[in-house]
């Protein structure tokens, strides 16, 4: 025992333990979690102690001669009642924590999360903002091509962004598997299930950049779907959120005049590659062989070579396929990209039908239109 | 009885068939539970080899040697062997060995059932196994499946999962059906029920379990079936299903299902400590009552499991309070093992050697698990390295480690010859530092906010990592000298006394070792042998 729990405390000064986190609930859980540990090391080394001393005083070698007796009620009775008060004295506090995390009355602002294989989506209720979130380390940094930078695995291209000292709000759901919203130093961990939404709620104390990750297996790349939340002071928050409606709103704009252009395919192949890198590549596979019996090759598959198929192809893109892993990207991608990743998916790895897909097509297929 | 004369008395089994035929037709239940634990076994060094990839792609950041869908189906695979291919089918062979002879029976009650419950097992293991070579692999859900993974984002071999998994259910309810029927049944005359041993008394509550559950498990495995080939819709809730519904039904399966992985090791550690403490276990009655109860309170806890899924908050205090609850009774439980060595006369053969490292180490797992029951604070533990680091406290240095005590205790009675006491030392002491290396540091891998089930994980966890995988490869290798030590053991060695442990107890010590191919075919008289605790 004493040979456990020695690197056990030792670890816990090292910042091997759980996080303090920089709310009032993830202190308090903290503490809660503090005072079972030694509570169990307490009893602990009683027992042990025990044992310990009959291992060592108690041998045969030693000449030991066993005693008879074998039981006695008002002992037996003593180590229930013992336990059972001390398991009262933790329960008390546990129930509170909980009845206050689980309070997610009157907020000031509230975020919807939404999982989905393998990236989160955070939306703002109460601001015109939307965007996802999705891990930043690059396919080289995994494959210990390039070093990894400090934050490997727990970087994301645009993090949520939330203000302190406010009661934020969150509504978890998810688009297709479980997966489950952990940021430690929140000490909220809520699952995303689909066709459900779940209430979780957090009030940040400081600024800072707090990570954490997709807890719950959600399929291949469950390991890679990490969540990076900034804390900023109110102000701060306030300017960040009117500048990101302002550019989302611009960016809708510019879509609609996108209808009326023609891209070159050399731009929509660069662009192309850069949106399957990042969406279509985990499971496709990097040169759209797909995985066998798993996801589908697009490298020579008739969808993404035949001219007549063209619009199937942009309807699965955009609408996804019911009861399979293919989500739909219409919701995911601007107009330009999605006709960038078609365009590129019909001419990459030897597919080579030389046509591109403008976005004007795209807008046809997801409004329900004819080409 | 009818006058036979000792020669003609086994005159109906001079026919026996020999050679492979004789393993293939046999319903003898020495046999059977010789079959069972040369499987399980089997599947323990397979499990291993298969943690053993999971380990050496964790050794350092970065993807190095398995691709994340392979080693989806390693972490899947691995838990489904160790649960229903190692730990499980272990203690049926303990039983089917053990029981007849704790009891004074001549042979288990449902001889033919006993040999058919066996040989489905490997067809049900090769089918397992032979998933994984399909076109898109094997299951890779984790082994507790949870839909909608197993059910729309599986993969094609599902189906095969499936079946296995039905077909080691039937096992194990016809092994636990021929358990209470012998129990029940086949006592001989005085061996009342408060004078069976513990492994006989924890076996008969596991078997009340196992038949309570396993229907629940083919229950949800034939909802993932027609949900993922027939189009119902019980766990996707464009249907009206819901995808917590399938572990709501999971866990209460899982939760009793971890406690028949544990209950017989009571039973088993329960037979040792008092051999080699020379002092009869303490408090007979209270050990029996306390298997009982936390048999009962295992019904009332499976949401424990699902505290992050979003329940009311009167179901996460319920199941938090009953979580508690049950560190009550199995508090007595150790209380009472360490009150029986107290004031003992104690020696150190291995198999105490191995009860020991199970009081400690099976102790640690249940503060761990005492901490993961206080709901507030297990939001933070749920899905970590934590919990991956208690459950193996559990399994690992718990059940497999009360196996290997078992197999010590009982291999003389088995075999007839004494195993290499020196061989068997080295086992335990890389075991049992080992199995610390491999599990301990994985507590503050999770505290520190490591996921379970990732094949990748960020770089402040690398250190621990290596530390880690280090511990698991001596684990795994150490084991190697257990199989090395019962080889030995079967082929030849010292002769063993019918009872070779000075202190131990019980009718199995009555017979000769290698314990006869029948034993108690006449009842034998208890006045001989002194109550059965």
């Amino acid at each position: 025992m004493a040979l456990l729990s020695g690197p056990a405390l030792a670890a816990e000064r090292e910042g091997w333990n759980l996080t303090q986190g920089v709310t009032a609930i993830s202190q308090q859980v903290y503490d809660l979690h503090m005072t079972i540990f030694y509570i169990c090391v307490a009893i602990g080394v009683l027992v042990f102690g025990v044992m310990f001393w009959a291992i060592i005083r108690h041998r045969k070698s030693k000449g030991a001669k066993p005693a008879s007796f074998h039981e006695s009620t008002k002992v037996e009775i003593a180590w229930t009642l013992v336990p059972f008060l001390i398991l009262v004295g933790m329960a008390i506090p546990a129930t509170q924590v909980l009845l206050d995390m689980e309070d997610t009355s009157e907020p000031a602002l509230t975020v919807q999360v939404t999982g989905s294989q393998w990236k989160w989506h955070y939306r703002y209720f109460d601001h015109d903002v939307a965007f996802f979130s999705l891990l930043a380390s690059s396919p080289e940094q995994i494959r210990n091509e390039r070093q990894k930078r400090d934050t490997y695995l727990l970087e994301v291209d645009q993090p949520l962004v939330l203000p302190v000292g406010r009661k934020v709000r969150f509504l978890i759901t998810s688009q297709d598997v479980i997966h489950s919203w952990w940021v430690p130093a929140f000490a909220v961990k809520k699952d995303a299930n689909p066709g459900f939404i779940n209430e979780a709620w957090t009030k940040i104390d400081k600024p800072g950049i707090y990570r954490g990750q997709c807890a719950e297996l959600c399929g291949k790349d469950h390991g890679f779907m990490p969540i990076v939340v900034i804390a900023k002071p109110q102000a701060e928050f306030d300017a960040w959120v009117q500048e990101t409606a302002l550019a989302q709103q611009k960016a809708r704009e510019e879509e609609q005049r996108l209808l009326d252009m023609e891209m070159p395919m050399d731009e929509l192949m660069a662009l192309g590659k850069q949106v399957y890198d990042s969406r279509c590549g985990m499971c496709h596979q990097s040169e759209g062989q797909g995985m066998p019996g798993v996801f589908p090759a697009l490298a020579g598959a008739e969808i993404a070579t035949q001219p007549d198929r063209l619009v199937d192809h942009i309807d699965i893109v955009v609408n996804g396929k019911a009861g399979t892993a293919m989500q739909a990207f219409g919701p995911q991608l601007s107009l330009k990209e999605l006709a960038a990743v078609v365009t590129y998916e019909r001419n990459a790895w030897g597919n080579d039908t030389g046509e591109t897909v403008q976005a004007a097509q795209i807008n046809a297929v997801k409004s329900g239109e004819d080409l | 009885m009818t006058d036979t004369t000792p020669d003609n008395l086994h005159g109906d089994h001079h026919h026996k068939p020999r050679g492979i035929m004789r393993w293939v037709l046999t319903t003898n239940h020495k046999d059977i539970g010789s079959m069972y634990l040369i499987f399980s076994f089997t599947m323990f060094l397979l499990g291993g080899a298969m943690a053993m990839v999971i380990r050496a792609e964790l050794f350092q950041p970065g993807l190095q040697l398995v691709e994340p869908n392979f080693f989806n189906q390693m972490t899947t695979v691995h838990g489904l062997i160790m649960v229903f291919g190692a730990v499980m089918p272990a203690f049926t062979g303990l039983a089917n060995w053990m029981v007849p002879m704790m009891i004074g029976a001549p042979d288990m009650a449902l001889p033919r059932m006993n040999n058919w419950s066996f040989w489905i097992l490997p067809f049900a293991f090769l089918l397992l196994i032979g998933s994984l070579f399909m076109e898109g692999g094997g299951p890779n859900f984790g082994w507790t499946f949870y839909a909608p993974l197993s059910t729309t984002y599986s993969p094609d071999s599902t189906g095969l999962f499936v079946f296995a998994l039905h077909i080691m259910g039937i096992s194990s309810i016809m092994g636990a059906i021929n358990v209470i029927v012998t129990i029940t049944n086949m006592r001989a005359p005085g061996m009342t029920y408060m004078k069976m041993p513990l492994f006989v008394w924890t076996w008969l509550i596991t078997a009340f379990l196992l038949i309570a559950v396993m229907p629940v498990l083919a229950g949800a495995a034939t909802m993932v079936l027609t949900d993922k080939y027939f189009g119902t819709s019980f766990f996707d809730a464009a249907g009206g299903g819901d995808p917590v519904l399938f572990q709501h039904i999971f866990w209460f399966f899982g939760h009793p299902e971890v406690y028949i992985m544990i209950l017989p090791s009571f039973g088993i550690i329960s037979a040792i400590v008092p051999a080699f403490s020379r002092k009869r276990l303490f408090g007979y009655s209270s050990m029996v009552y306390a298997t009982a109860s936390i048999a009962g309170l295992s019904f009332l806890v499976w949401a424990h499991h699902m505290f992050t899924t979003g329940m009311p908050v009167f179901a996460e205090l319920f199941f938090m309070f009953c979580t508690m609850l049950i560190s009550v009774p199995t508090g007595v439980k150790v209380f009472n093992w360490v009150a029986t060595m107290w004031r003992g006369s104690l020696t150190f053969e291995v198999p105490m050697l191995f009860a020991i490292a199970f009081i400690v180490l099976f102790t640690i797992g249940g503060f761990s698990g005492l901490m993961l029951a206080i709901t507030p604070v297990d939001f933070q533990y749920h899905d970590t390295y934590f919990v991956v680091a208690h459950f193996h406290y559990v399994l690992v240095s718990g059940a497999v480690f009360s196996i290997m005590a078992a197999a010590y205790y009982w291999l003389p009675k088995w075999t007839g010859h004494m195993f290499n006491e020196t061989l068997a030392k080295w086992h335990f002491w890389c075991s049992v530092i080992s199995v610390n290396v491999l599990f301990f540091p994985m507590h503050f891998l999770g505290l520190a906010g490591m996921p379970r089930r990732i094949p990748d994980y960020a770089l402040q966890f690398a250190d621990v990592n290596a530390i880690v995988s280090i511990g698991g490869f001596a684990f795994g290798l150490s084991q190697l000298i257990f199989l090395v030590v019962v080889i030995q053991c079967a082929r030849g060695g010292a002769p063993a006394a019918a009872k070779p442990w000075e202190g131990a107890e019980g009718l199995e010590w009555t017979v000769p070792s290698p314990a006869p191919y029948h034993t108690f075919e006449t009842p034998p008289d208890l006045k001989e042998v002194r109550d059965g605790h």
